[in-house]
């Protein structure tokens, strides 16, 4: 008997029942989106979450906790417990296993986005995701003390452009007490977009940072203000900095260059592998992540629970259907068939339906994507995908069995009459 | 070889329904000719149903022997009995005989799509299963009904009636089984369904099992049997004995 005859035949059912069909493959249609997208989003954002820095060897900060020190150094979250001295700085980033170093000083801001001073080394060796550098859009990075690189964010947000003058604000928080509005910085370069906190920092140099801080004390300004010409004729030697990265000539010096900064004998410091720290905060954050896909698990099961539903309760009214079918020839292994077959129908339909649609979003929402620092690429159908799709696929064909099962059975039970 | 001769023969039958206290059917002897039309009267509740289940080879007897044209149904596996019944045997339901999500043509022609030799008879018959649906269905009254497109659930049961019967017939299968075609007729559709219905038995060879409670239509057949009669369910009560 040919399976041709009963795929036509469920078809031909299935299109009888042409609006409950299509809100049975409405259901599964929008679970298997929700599951593809949800999917998709978490491995994006757990491969962001990592790529926000990459290349860095060791990060290096007051003593507190790993992940407070990730927080705030690069992900600039909260703020540190404690400064480091300039001098600790010097002397470990001049140890012969370091190859580079870049200097953080963070605790400023300007209109909610923070200020960090660092030095060009920044721009040389920060890198993210695939080992990429930064790179500018417009203009170059600081050379003058009042000059300030700001992120694709920033510059989106704002409206900011190369020659703008901003004024920077003491602190997180903007008040009209706190700013340091008389020493203005220039923008004169615009990074690309990098889907890291980079994108919504403005960098200065820590000679800039010194300057702006001159003339205030505790938190203040004091009463006798210094004007930026004169800043600028002063020592803008940084006393302090906030944190460091450290690159190193080789890997196998990390954890003996990080057993001696966190040993360090002048002051209290310690030493953090960015990736083991990320890995702790990924901890925290994703739990959210796993909620996120246990709803849309739920949600799948929820339509699968309903496309059986559909099918059994269309089964009472399929009975005398099948009855006749029986009469006619059918074997009861082909009536079985005939059941299952309607729910893998339903569930190829409603899975590929599904991954059109997310298909067809990843494509559309591109620059939405963009903007929010995701790299989606709307044409790499990956394994997972594949297989998750699969899966749903088996998973439903399994579930059509409980019908073909009972409609096997009455089949075998109903004998000639025509239960209604 | 020889012709087959014999329609059915039964032979010490005796079916009881799973989980069931009591035999439904005791049949020690019954034997039918190739070609007879044949009425089977019962009370309903007799056990009609069940006897043409087994007949069909879709239940089997709990002991004895069930031969149809010939072939031992209870020594046949589950599918080949399927396949016979496919072959040899068409089928009219009381109601309900119709598939609604199929056109009347194609309710008509699904009995071939189960049996390959129903399927080339019709086809020897009128060059197409179309054609020969057409043919049949013509000649059951139905033409307007096919011409006019008219989907299955649009159809007086009358009509329907008559698809089945067009259903039945395709492909000249040896032994046509109606199960109270005409219960849900009229009196007057009713005569008129079965003469239609005994004339394309007669033209196409096929021998008729009409099961039925109304001895009014007796007199189409040649041979009539009542259940009670041969069904010696002798160790239990019966209800509603006959005199």
């Amino acid at each position: 008997m040919n399976i041709v005859l009963l795929l036509r035949l469920t078809l031909k059912s299935m299109w009888n029942r042409r609006f409950t069909s299509s809100l049975t493959l409405l259901s599964i249609c929008i679970s298997v989106f929700l599951l593809l997208s949800v999917e998709t989003l978490r491995k994006e954002a757990k491969e962001g979450f990592s790529n926000t820095i990459t290349g860095t060897d060791l990060l290096v900060g007051a003593r507190s906790g790993s992940v407070q020190l990730l927080l705030y150094s690069v992900f600039r979250i909260g703020n540190a417990s404690n400064n480091i001295s300039w001098d600790s700085y010097q002397e470990i980033s001049a140890h012969p296993a370091v190859k580079w170093s870049i200097p953080i000083s963070l605790g400023d801001s300007h209109r909610g986005f923070r200020v960090m001073g660092t030095s060009s080394d920044y721009f040389a060796h920060y890198h993210y995701a695939d080992n990429h550098a930064l790179n500018f859009t417009h203009g170059q990075q600081f050379e003058g003390v009042y000059d300030a690189v700001i992120g694709a964010t920033i510059a989106n947000e704002l409206g900011y452009k190369i020659g703008q003058e901003i004024t920077l604000a003491h602190g997180i928080v903007d008040t009209h007490f706190a700013r340091h509005d008389d020493k203005p910085f220039t923008i004169v370069g615009v990074l690309a977009p990098t889907g890291t906190p980079v994108d919504r920092t403005i960098h200065v140099s820590l000679k800039g940072i010194e300057a702006l801080h001159v003339d205030w004390q505790s938190g203040v300004q004091a009463r006798q203000k210094i004007s930026a010409q004169e800043a600028l004729k002063m020592d803008l030697q940084p006393k302090q900095i906030t944190a460091f990265m450290l690159g190193l000539s080789s890997k196998m010096e990390i954890f003996r260059i990080q057993r001696a900064i966190n040993k360090y004998k002048r002051e209290p410091l310690q030493a953090v592998l960015p990736g083991v720290a990320l890995g702790e905060l990924w901890q925290l954050v994703g739990v959210a992540e796993i909620a996120l896909l246990i709803v849309a698990v739920l949600v799948l099961l929820t339509s699968f629970i309903g496309l059986l539903t559909v099918i059994l309760t269309s089964l009472s009214e399929r009975r005398r259907e099948i009855a006749i079918l029986r009469a006619l020839g059918a074997r009861p292994t082909q009536i079985f068939v005939l059941l299952t077959s309607e729910s893998i129908l339903f569930s190829i339909l409603g899975a590929t339906l599904g991954w059109l649609l997310f298909l067809i979003v990843l494509v559309l929402g591109q620059d939405v994507f963009q903007a929010w620092g995701l790299h989606m690429s709307a044409f790499s159908f990956n394994v997972a995908q594949a297989t998750l799709i699969l899966g749903i696929i088996v998973v439903s064909a399994l579930l059509g069995c409980i019908p073909g099962y009972q409609a096997y059975k009455h089949s075998l039970s109903d004998g000639m009459t025509i239960k209604l | 070889m020889s012709e087959i001769t014999s329609l059915l023969a039964l032979e010490n039958l005796r079916f009881r329904w799973p989980d069931d206290q009591r035999d439904t059917l005791t049949i020690p002897k019954l034997e039918l000719a190739k070609g007879a039309r044949v009425f089977l009267k019962g009370q309903s509740g007799s056990g009609k149903t069940t006897l043409l289940s087994l007949l069909a080879g879709i239940n089997t007897p709990t002991s004895g022997r069930i031969i149809v044209l010939g072939e031992e149904l209870n020594a046949l596996t589950a599918s080949k009995r399927d396949q016979f019944r496919a072959d040899h045997i068409g089928f009219i339901f009381q109601l309900f005989n119709l598939i609604p999500y199929l056109s009347v043509i194609e309710n008509v022609t699904l009995a071939c799509k189960f049996s390959s030799r129903r399927n080339k008879r019709a086809i020897q018959k009128s060059g197409s299963l179309k054609a020969e649906a057409l043919r049949l269905l013509t000649l059951l009254q139905l033409e307007d009904v096919v011409i006019n497109k008219r989907a299955v659930a649009e159809l007086s049961v009358g009509q329907q009636q008559r698809v089945a019967a067009a259903r039945a017939l395709i492909g000249a299968p040896d032994l046509i089984i109606a199960d109270e075609p005409t219960s849900a007729l009229d009196t007057k559709t009713r005569e008129h369904f079965l003469k239609l219905l005994v004339q394309e038995c007669d033209q196409s060879g096929s021998s008729i099992l009409f099961v039925s409670h109304d001895g009014a239509l007796e007199k189409h057949f040649d041979r009539v049997i009542y259940l009670e009669d041969i069904n010696a369910l002798d160790t239990q009560p019966k209800l509603g004995v006959k005199q």
